[in-house]
């Protein structure tokens, strides 16, 4: 029965628990069996905070035997470890800040979760600061791919991916600067919402370009997503990169389905470099839109290699100090890259910038004519761990800046995305699609990706835990 | 877009004792690829022809 209940997804869960079905306790407690269960083979968790669950689980229980009705009553999650968690030192993946005191108030994002009545589980593995595509980190180890062990979780929300795929927690919330919720959500078959640039407060937690970066869940439900995603928005003057919009309500405009939205297949870049997955996943959800349009995205390339530049000399600047004084206590593959970032002239980063204004020019007018846009996420199934190069279109490279080759040149320019999980046929794992919107309509995506979901194109369902 | 391709070796090996960073030997190779890889990515978008009036994207509010 403990497996059933962490396997339910988060709007199911909520309304168990708001009609008292099921207690939040209960909720609760089949999530911390789970965790006990898999997380020593899958290395989702690396702080884990079951008396404060237990302890909200119980306010929640008794607000609703008070006549109250939060709308995540008894959600299970847990955060990517660059959140703030009171009482839990931010690691952010690294291990020099674990040298810091434990966080003294949560993130803005954990206080919007908890006044909705969702429970927090814990914190989870991820990529060394974020600066990350596989899941795997030098100092806590790797988090594990719960459909294959073997391979990679993606990143750098691994623990995020992991946790949510192993029926874990229904829900966990992650950061995506290039790529980091969306990889994950591909490789461990998971719905994953990076919200439009500016949407959501990152207060209170550790950054890693400021310009690029955004917050956002993964779930096993895109109504999941749009729950969530309600919970979180609103005003928050602790995140200067906060847009002055007004929130949208994604859940109520769920189940008006597709009808009347243009809707075309991304092509050229995003139609090279990749394994067959990949357009394979895009055609099929293509094939159930009844959509065959296609749209080019002017400049692509250069709109990846822009944001590139920006995330290297960002994230150099960010940790100046620390390559300096500490660097060897970086994973090496993240200090090496600091290092480089760190010499680049201030010319290449000002014309990445004015790349950026005019991609955005380009996209909103092929926003005039098209409402949504679907890509490829990944340009294959999770890796095996440890892979370093990858062979695409006849020539090899290195493989982990590239697992972000589809999803860098969207996130450039902040617009919404929803990753929906694919399984082909005779395929042993997943793949995701990004279902792609215009800036502050992440409902527009929503509404596709509970479309496909309630048609059986696309599911996320929860991984067997393998014995350690 | 370069008259003479860029010397990611050379660069690093100036860059290094200008900045005063410490880059111990071991680390040299795989740093000098990043710089390279980053300035391929540059090369792709300075030969990008924008307009003078082309503005950087980030917006300061006062």
């Amino acid at each position: 029965m403990s497996d059933e209940i962490a396997g339910l997804a988060a709007y199911e869960i909520a309304e168990a628990v708001r009609a008292r079905k099921l207690s939040a306790r209960e909720v609760a407690e089949a999530a911390i069996g789970r965790i006990e269960a898999g997380n020593a083979r899958l290395g989702a968790f690396t702080d884990k905070t079951y008396q404060r669950a237990l302890a909200e689980a119980d306010a929640v229980d008794d607000a609703i035997a008070d006549g109250e009705a939060p709308p995540l009553a008894g959600v299970t999650y847990a955060v990517k470890n660059l959140f703030d968690v009171e009482g839990v030192t931010t690691r952010a993946g690294s291990k020099i800040n674990r040298d810091n005191p434990p966080a003294g108030n949560d993130a803005t994002l954990i206080r919007k979760m908890a006044v909705g009545g969702a429970v927090i589980l814990g914190a989870l593995n991820m990529g060394e600061y974020a600066y990350d595509f596989t899941g795997e980190n030098a100092h806590d180890g790797p988090s594990h791919n719960p459909h294959d062990p073997g391979r990679m979780s993606g990143g750098s929300s691994g623990g995020s991916g992991t946790a949510v795929a192993a029926g874990m927690a229904a829900v966990s919330l992650g950061s995506d600067t290039n790529g980091s919720i969306r990889v994950p959500a591909s490789f461990c078959g998971l719905f994953g919402l990076k919200p439009t640039y500016g949407r959501l407060s990152r207060a209170g937690t550790f950054p890693f370009c400021a310009s690029l970066d955004h917050l956002g869940p993964l779930a096993r439900s895109a109504r999941d997503l749009a729950l969530v995603f309600d919970a979180l928005q609103g005003a928050d003057p602790a995140d200067p990169a906060q847009a002055q919009q007004p929130p949208i309500a994604a859940l109520r405009e769920l189940d008006k389905g597709i009808d009347g939205l243009r809707i075309a297949i991304a092509d050229d870049y995003f139609r090279r470099n990749g394994m067959p997955e990949a357009f394979d996943a895009v055609d099929t959800i293509a094939a159930a839109l009844g959509v065959s349009a296609t749209v080019t995205l002017p400049e692509a390339a250069r709109a990846r290699a822009s944001a590139y530049i920006i995330t290297a000399a960002e994230a150099a600047t960010l940790h100046a100090r620390r390559i300096r004084t500490r660097a060897a206590d970086f994973d090496a593959d993240v200090r090496d890259r600091l290092i480089a970032g760190a010499m680049i002239p201030a010319a290449w980063v000002i014309q990445a910038q004015r790349v950026r204004a005019w991609f955005r020019e380009a996209m909103r007018e092929i926003f005039r004519k098209v409402d949504v846009i679907l890509a490829p996420a990944t340009p294959f199934h999770a890796l095996p761990a440890g892979t370093r190069t990858i062979t695409l279109d006849g020539v090899t490279m290195p493989a982990r800046p590239n697992i972000g080759i589809f999803t860098q040149p969207i996130s450039f320019i902040g617009l919404p995305v929803v990753a929906v999980p694919v399984w082909l046929p005779g395929a042993a794992l997943p793949i995701g699609v990004q279902v792609i919107a215009p800036a502050w309509r992440e409902d527009l995506a929503l509404r596709v990706a509970w479309h496909l979901e309630r048609a059986g194109v696309v599911h996320a369902p929860v991984a067997e835990l393998v014995a350690a | 877009m370069s008259e003479r391709p860029f010397d990611a070796e050379a660069y690093v090996a100036a860059m290094t004792p200008t900045l005063a960073l410490a880059v111990r030997e071991e680390w040299r190779a795989p740093v000098t690829a990043h710089v390279a890889a980053i300035a391929a990515a540059a090369d792709l978008i300075l030969s990008f022809s924008l307009s003078d009036e082309a503005e950087p994207a980030p917006v300061f509010e006062p």
